[in-house]
């Protein structure tokens, strides 16, 4: 890295004790870069094994990395913590302005510890934290407005990021989440939960500066290679034309969009809910993370009337993508636009992860279908499949944990089918409620083997998609696979590049990139740095209890036809041993 | 010529303009912007372009007390920063608030028109262009 480069300035922050603190860690980001890599080498430091994920003690990393600032996509921030909701490594990435605000502030992670006896925010500037009391903002109806008071309250607007969780995540629920700039989210494992612990209702960092790059004219000359390859990429098109969400109709065409709890994976009413419906009906403005040319973040405008007064209406501007229009609609059975447009809008005030609250009501449908889960358990509330009044009440009982049934559901639908049964169908892996891709083996085994059990870890749907339609390969070679793109992956999450932008940050123009900011390396370099930091997140996770032996897989996996079929457990069970035994063991 | 904002409504949020006004002093950042993208009461609600105007009187230039601010032509003003003593006069003076300020430097930064950000907005929201005056006046 350069000298004096201040993204090797770790903030740490101490709420019990409003302190704070700047420590050089050139060590970490000269080694790890930064993001993920940095990050898990912070978590591991600061937080214990077997340590209380809702404890004061427990620790919440931010970090950032060197391309932040410096090229287009360079825009993640990676958030590490010990997860409330399977008690083992949370990790969440999110974009927004969140990255770029850090690294502009004057470090490059900051690592938090303590509770506040009061609710409280944090604004973070110059390399300091102010402490503001948030009494007033606690228990507040709309996570939104929360984030409109801070605003106006904070003086510099623009280089700036919100961070800020909503009554979930003040009720403790595990899966509430911590969203930035309103539409982007550290959604997974359940940030939301630590904050809420800590009594944090929010993290404002702001900052201005210039970064120093290698060789000023080199500099500019690799920009405009990275910035042209970004905006003729095909791949960048699409997610700026009709983003993420394009992908509902072809994966319904494919049998892979899971529906109604899994039970199937074609929705007859994928089009109604598709990416081209929206973009044609409600599509309002689009907007860019932080230093992204492409601008994926859709943003639709629903119209609703006032059912008291004529010509009365309100304008809500809701962010859609394809995940939580597969788990609030397709796994609902929601076929109206609208109303999925709306459960997407309660769940973002409520501050809830979108794909584990879809996951969590589909459970309990099913479940009442079955028996297990009657309207005594729910309070009267009767949850049905393309009902959507039922799953709009379900979320607010969740988040308010209103009785034992939806307090149990409020950690997650692995502890709900622990106390009601239906195990066989409630769709989690390694704890965390699945992502929206019934695609097949590769799939499946993508979230039981990513370190953070979600299918940006190693793309597995897409292996389903690209190579085993032709048919299956060996267990242990799929495994392979799996392992190294999650190991590749680990480089970009600590640069920290979007993974959209993986077809361009090849490895070759990473090291061009790595160099600006300093780092000279072979591509052997990278490849080991990759190696250690995928083993850290391991070391971390077997130390904190993970064990592949148990990891369990809900039968309906193997029932309903995805795209690619005609694989059963025992082939599951040699690709997980298989992995263990390449990930349990220190490097050979 | 004069950097226009062709439409705010298109406007992503990106904030590649910023990055590359400061690029084009070699560095990375943003810490040398003379353009800023504001949201209007949450980025939903759209957002705003803030950059000089390029006024033909400008009030900017006649409260600097050091001469340091010359007319530029087409519009707006050059800095020359050896006359500046960073007092900080001509933010106030400016109406549209375009005038931003280099911590590092300790001195205003103010758009020289030069165009290099709207080479990389990649919505079509920047452009350098002929003010209107200009495109009449070479019609006559
Ligand atoms: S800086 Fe402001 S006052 Fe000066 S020319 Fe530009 S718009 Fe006019
Ligand atoms: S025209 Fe030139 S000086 Fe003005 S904002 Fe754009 S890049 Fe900066
Ligand atoms: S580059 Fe264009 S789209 Fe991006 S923030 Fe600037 S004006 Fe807006």
């Amino acid at each position: 890295m350069l000298p004096n480069d201040p993204l090797a300035n770790v903030l740490y922050v101490d709420l019990s004790k409003k302190r704070s603190w700047v420590e050089r860690r050139e060590d970490l980001f000269g080694k790890y870069f930064g993001g993920a890599g940095v990050a898990i080498q912070l978590l591991t430091e600061n937080c214990p094994a077997g340590i209380d994920p809702l404890a004061p003690e427990a620790p919440v990393v931010l970090a950032t990395g060197p391309l932040d600032g410096l090229f287009p996509l360079g825009s993640k921030t990676v958030a590490m913590f010990k997860s409330p909701h399977t008690g083992n490594l949370g990790e969440s990435h999110a974009g927004g302005r969140s990255a770029v605000a850090i690294r502009m502030s004057g470090v490059g992670a900051i690592v938090i510890t303590g509770a506040n006896t009061n609710p409280g925010y944090l604004s973070i500037e110059g390399g300091k934290a102010y402490f503001h009391d948030a009494t007033t903002l606690w228990g507040m109806s709309s996570s939104v407005t929360a984030g409109r008071i801070i605003r106006q309250n904070e003086s510099s607007s623009g280089l700036r990021s919100i961070m800020r969780i909503g009554r979930a995540g003040e009720n403790l629920v595990t899966y509430a989440d911590v969203s930035t700039e309103t539409y982007r989210h550290f959604g997974r494992l359940g940030m939301g939960a630590v904050f809420g612990s800590k009594k944090l209702k929010a993290v404002v960092v702001s900052g201005n500066r210039t970064l120093e790059v290698a060789d000023k004219v080199a500099y500019r000359a690799l920009y405009d290679e990275i910035n042209t390859a970004a905006v003729s990429s095909p791949i960048m098109k699409k997610y700026h034309d009709l983003g993420t969400a394009e992908n509902i109709q072809p994966l319904s065409a494919l049998g892979g969009l899971p529906t109604r709890n899994v039970q199937a994976g074609r929705f007859e009413s994928a089009e109604a809910i598709s990416g081209e419906h929206y973009a044609e009906h409600y599509l309002g403005r689009r907007l860019a993370c932080s230093h992204c040319p492409v601008a994926c973040i859709h943003i639709a405008a629903l119209r609703e009337p006032y059912q008291d007064e004529a010509y009365y209406y309100k304008t809500t501007m809701i962010s859609y993508d394809y995940e939580p229009i597969y788990a609030l609609g397709s796994m609902l059975g929601l076929s109206n636009p609208e109303q999925v447009l709306s459960l997407m809008d309660e769940v973002e005030v409520l501050g809830l992860d979108a794909m584990s609250s879809g996951v969590c009501l589909a459970w309990a449908t099913e479940a009442m279908e079955k028996g297990l889960v009657t309207e005594q358990d729910t309070g009267g509330l009767k949850l049905e499949f393309g009902k959507a009044d039922g799953y709009v009440a379900g979320v607010e009982a969740i988040t308010s944990k209103s009785n034992e049934f939806w307090s149990i559901l409020s950690r997650g639908v692995d502890a709900a089918a622990a106390r009601y049964g239906g195990a066989d169908f409630a769709m989690a892996f390694g704890g965390n409620e699945m992502p929206g891709y019934h695609t097949g083996p590769a799939g499946y085994l993508g979230f039981m083997l990513g370190a953070r059990h979600s299918h940006l870890d190693n793309a597995g749907y897409a292996i389903d998609q690209k190579e085993l339609t032709k048919g299956l390969i060996p267990a242990e070679q799929l495994a392979q696979k799996l392992m190294d793109e999650e190991r590749w992956r680990q480089v970009l999450s600590s640069l920290t590049v979007c993974f959209f932008a993986r077809g361009i940050y090849t490895p070759e123009l990473t090291l061009r990139a790595l160099a600006a900011a300093g780092y000279n390396l072979t591509a052997e370099q990278l490849a080991e740095t990759a190696d250690d930091i995928y083993r850290a997140k391991f070391t971390f996770k077997l130390a904190n209890g993970f064990d592949f032996d148990k990891l369990t897989i809900p039968q309906r996996v193997f029932e309903t036809p995805a795209v690619v079929s005609g694989f059963d457990e025992a082939y599951m069970r040699r690709a997980i041993a298989f992995a263990a035994g390449q990930l349990a063991s220190p490097r050979a | 010529m004069r950097l226009s904002v062709i439409d705010a409504e298109r406007c992503t949020g990106c904030q590649i303009c910023m990055f590359a006004c400061t690029r084009r002093l070699g560095y990375a950042g943003m810490g040398k912007t003379a353009i800023h993208i504001k949201s209007v009461g949450g980025m939903e609600r759209g957002l705003s372009v803030v950059v000089c105007r390029a006024c033909q009187d400008p009030p900017c230039a006649k409260v600097c007390p050091e001469d340091a601010l010359v007319l530029r032509k087409g519009g707006g003003v050059l800095l020359n920063p050896s006359k500046c003593t960073g007092c900080g006069l001509c933010r106030e003076a400016c109406i549209v608030s375009a005038i931003f300020w280099d911590k590092e430097a300790e001195k205003p930064i103010i758009c020289m028109h030069c165009g290099y950000c709207a080479k990389y907005c990649p919505h079509g929201v920047l452009a350098l262009e002929e003010r209107r005056e200009e495109v009449s006046n070479a019609a006559k």
